[in-house]
């Protein structure tokens, strides 16, 4: 399969090695991958702020490239939610509507991507640790993803996975709340912390690098042993 | 005056960091989330109960014209006085023009969000009448001269210890700390109060057209003695609590009771369908039905949002909400708070006054996921934000919303970026969390993460 990979602003340029974790990945799954140059966000900040129209310029030519894809695989469940449900909303009532509504379909989050279109579980990955997974809220609620990143994660070898209390709630990261409201995104974010440190786990994994900059951020103030993963990253090690 | 966004902001950065406060929270809605998924599991089906349920208030709302004429038709037919009130000005002259009439000096009032909405309480006492909470929350808060901390729990900041403390310092009653003797004390005030009250004021849960009667649900029996006892029966209900059929309440009584306390079915559900007929030997000798509009119309008239018109005011969203949970119901300083208050606040009180309630959200989407009319609570959030932005951007906002587009669009000028991004990266060490620090609303409680030596697109090309 032809594969156009669409790696997010934040990732690109503060997490590379989850974008060449996933490349790694499924180049190894025999599949062809590819990843435009020219398309960089998906205008997610400034749609959620309330400004559609400085989004859609942005936008506009994320649409434009995709548009061309055979299937999208996209390295966060929020800037896919933001490809598969909001641009279709965004783009009502414009020329691009039809072009918005076309993409959807053919959008996927990685790790839904891996189970759910090439149902593949088992990637032969090992990582002998004791990890917690942190369901970021676009990838769950908006896209309904929450047992593929499990499945992959129960086929790692050594790896044991316990469930935090409250692995649904929010990481209080939510873009440009972050920092309009910092004092309610950080409380927000040490109840996260607090319910993750109650499993003894040494590693909380998500499937959105923007909840674990989030996480990680109040993690290394706080001194606290334990580390932040992205699933592609550890499902990469072998 | 100050801001609303800025008195919202302070009080949150007080509250947020108030453990004791996160502590009681987080551990009274674990409690509620484990009796409610307990309950859930007793419908067939929880998903189609919600489907089911939001058609209904669909029905309600999209023929709310019909159905309001059908529900007032009924209550007249038995000798009910209805009343329609637009603001809630007109709704306080109503029910104080009541009160007057019949030379009342005592109101005893039962829980009714709508009576806060319309600060009656208030009206009632200016206007020098005795006026007493009956429900044991409401009653707590009335004596603590604070509002409803939320919508179904309106005492559920306080802690056994606090509650004694205040009946000790108000009614001269004996510190202890059994709920039940709790009770008791507030029983024994309250009791005296049905008795002597001239005037009995309850809000409703829901208004059946079919019949012309209205639904209340309640634990502690005080709404019944509110109805009952005074000679006259004051009902104060929003235009959206229409329920097309009497048989819908088969529904969304335990559908209430589920979402808003966990329970299978609230402790009593009775139905008043006017003052007392000939023959009958009690309830009140004068029964009035005062509905209130305060711009539920202009929500209804949005096709985008009218949904939030299907809202039954279970406190479910509330519950769910890390927003609510973190500052508090006081903090938003609205009748409604959490994620029902953020989507209507800015519809019945001001957009660009409230707006800020629909930026304090992560859009986690918790809200819209358990909410049992299936309200698109978070979506609505992200309406009101596009509704204010484009009625009133924010000239900053819009620059850097434009600037970023110009660079993100252009390969080279955001490689550029990056570059410099990492050259600054040495300097801003320096000023980490200080005055100066550009980034300090993330830096002051949060590390940023350290800027790679390459970009993923930089390997990508270089590989
Ligand atoms: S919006 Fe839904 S969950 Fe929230 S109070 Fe209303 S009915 Fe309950």
């Amino acid at each position: 399969m032809r594969i156009t990979l669409f790696i997010p602003c934040f990732v690109d340029s503060l997490y590379p090695n989850v974008g060449m974790s996933m490349v790694k990945i499924l180049e190894k799954l025999g599949h062809q991958v590819e990843c435009p140059e020219e398309i960089a966000c998906c205008g997610q900040p400034a749609f959620n702020s309330g400004y559609w129209e400085e989004s859609r310029a942005v936008a506009e030519p994320v649409l434009a490239r995709l548009r061309q894809s055979e299937v999208v695989v996209i390295a966060s469940g929020s800037c896919g939610a933001m490809l598969k449900v909001f641009y279709p909303q965004m783009f009502a009532k414009t020329e691009w509507a039809e072009a918005a509504n076309e993409l959807s379909p053919k959008v996927w989050e990685f790790s839904d991507f891996l189970v759910s279109k090439l149902g593949v579980t088992d990637l032969g990955a090992k990582f002998p640790a004791k990890v917690t997974f942190h369901d970021g809220c676009h990838g769950l609620r908006e896209l309904g993803i929450k047992k593929a990143p499990r499945m992959l994660l129960e086929k790692v070898s050594g790896l044991e996975l316990v469930e935090m209390p409250d692995a649904e709630t929010c990481c209080g990261f939510g873009g440009t709340f972050a920092a309009k409201f910092p004092m309610i995104s950080t409380a927000m974010g040490e109840v996260k912390c607090s319910n993750a440190q109650t499993t003894g786990a040494d590693y909380i994994v998500s499937n959105d690098s923007s909840c674990l900059m989030h996480v990680q951020g109040l993690l290394s103030r706080q001194q606290s042993p334990i580390k932040t993963i992205h699933l592609a990253e550890i499902l990469a090690n072998s | 005056m100050k801001a609303f966004v800025e008195e919202f902001k302070e009080q949150a950065r007080v509250i947020t960091r108030d453990l004791r406060h996160r502590g009681l929270i987080q551990t009274a809605l674990r409690k509620y989330e484990v009796a409610r998924d307990r309950r859930k599991g007793a419908f067939g089906n929880w998903q189609m109960a919600r489907q089911a349920a939001a058609e209904i208030k669909y029905e309600a709302i999209n023929h709310l014209d019909t159905y309001l004429a059908e529900f007032a038709d009924k209550l007249m037919d038995r000798g009910t006085q209805v009343h329609w009130a637009t603001t809630p000005a007109q709704a306080r002259e109503i029910i104080l023009g009541i009160i007057k009439s019949k030379n009342a000096k005592s109101i005893i009032k039962s829980k009714a969000m709508t009576a806060e909405e319309i600060h009656l309480n208030d009206a009632m006492e200016k206007a020098g009448y005795e006026v007493v909470e009956s429900d044991l929350g409401e009653f707590i808060v009335q004596l603590r001269r604070e509002p409803p901390y939320h919508i179904v729990f309106p005492a559920m900041h306080l802690t056994r210890d606090d509650i004694s403390a205040l009946f000790e310092k108000e009614l001269g009653s004996a510190p202890t700390r059994e709920p039940e003797e709790l009770t008791m004390i507030a029983r024994r005030a309250l009791r005296k109060k049905y008795i002597t009250a001239d005037v009995g004021i309850t809000g409703a849960n829901f208004a059946i057209a079919e019949t012309g009667m209205i639904s209340i649900t309640e634990n502690e029996g005080n709404a019944r003695l509110t109805a009952a006892l005074p000679k006259t029966m004051i009902t104060l209900v929003g235009i959206e609590k229409v329920l097309p059929k009497l048989e819908d309440l088969a529904l969304f009584l335990p559908m209430l009771a589920t979402a808003g306390a966990g329970q299978t079915l609230t402790g009593y559900n009775t139905m008043y369908g006017g003052p007392r007929q000939k023959g009958e030997i009690d309830g009140p000798e004068e029964f009035h039905v005062v509905l209130l509009d305060n711009r539920r119309t202009e929500l209804l008239a949005d096709p985008e949002q009218r949904d939030a018109l299907h809202c039954i005011r279970c406190g479910a969203c509330l519950n769910v909400c890390p927003i609510f949970k973190n500052v508090g119901g006081h903090t938003y300083g609205t009748t409604y708070s959490g994620p029902i208050g953020s989507v209507i606040t800015p519809h019945l009180r001001g957009l660009q006054d409230w707006k800020h309630l629909s930026n304090a959200s992560s859009l986690c989407g918790a809200c819209t996921e358990t909410c049992p009319v299936k309200i698109d609570l978070h979506h609505h959030l992200l309406q009101n934000r596009r509704n204010a932005s484009e009625q009133e951007p924010s000239a900053l906002e819009r620059f850097a919303y434009k600037g970023f587009a110009f660079l993100i669009n252009r390969p080279g000028l955001y490689q550029f970026a990056k570059e410099m991004g990492r050259l600054l990266e040495p300097l801003h060490k320096m000023v980490k969390g200080s005055k100066l620090d550009p980034a300090r609303s993330w830096t002051s409680t949060r590390d940023l993460p350290s800027m790679p030596s390459q970009s993923f697109k930089e390997w990508w090309r270089n590989r």
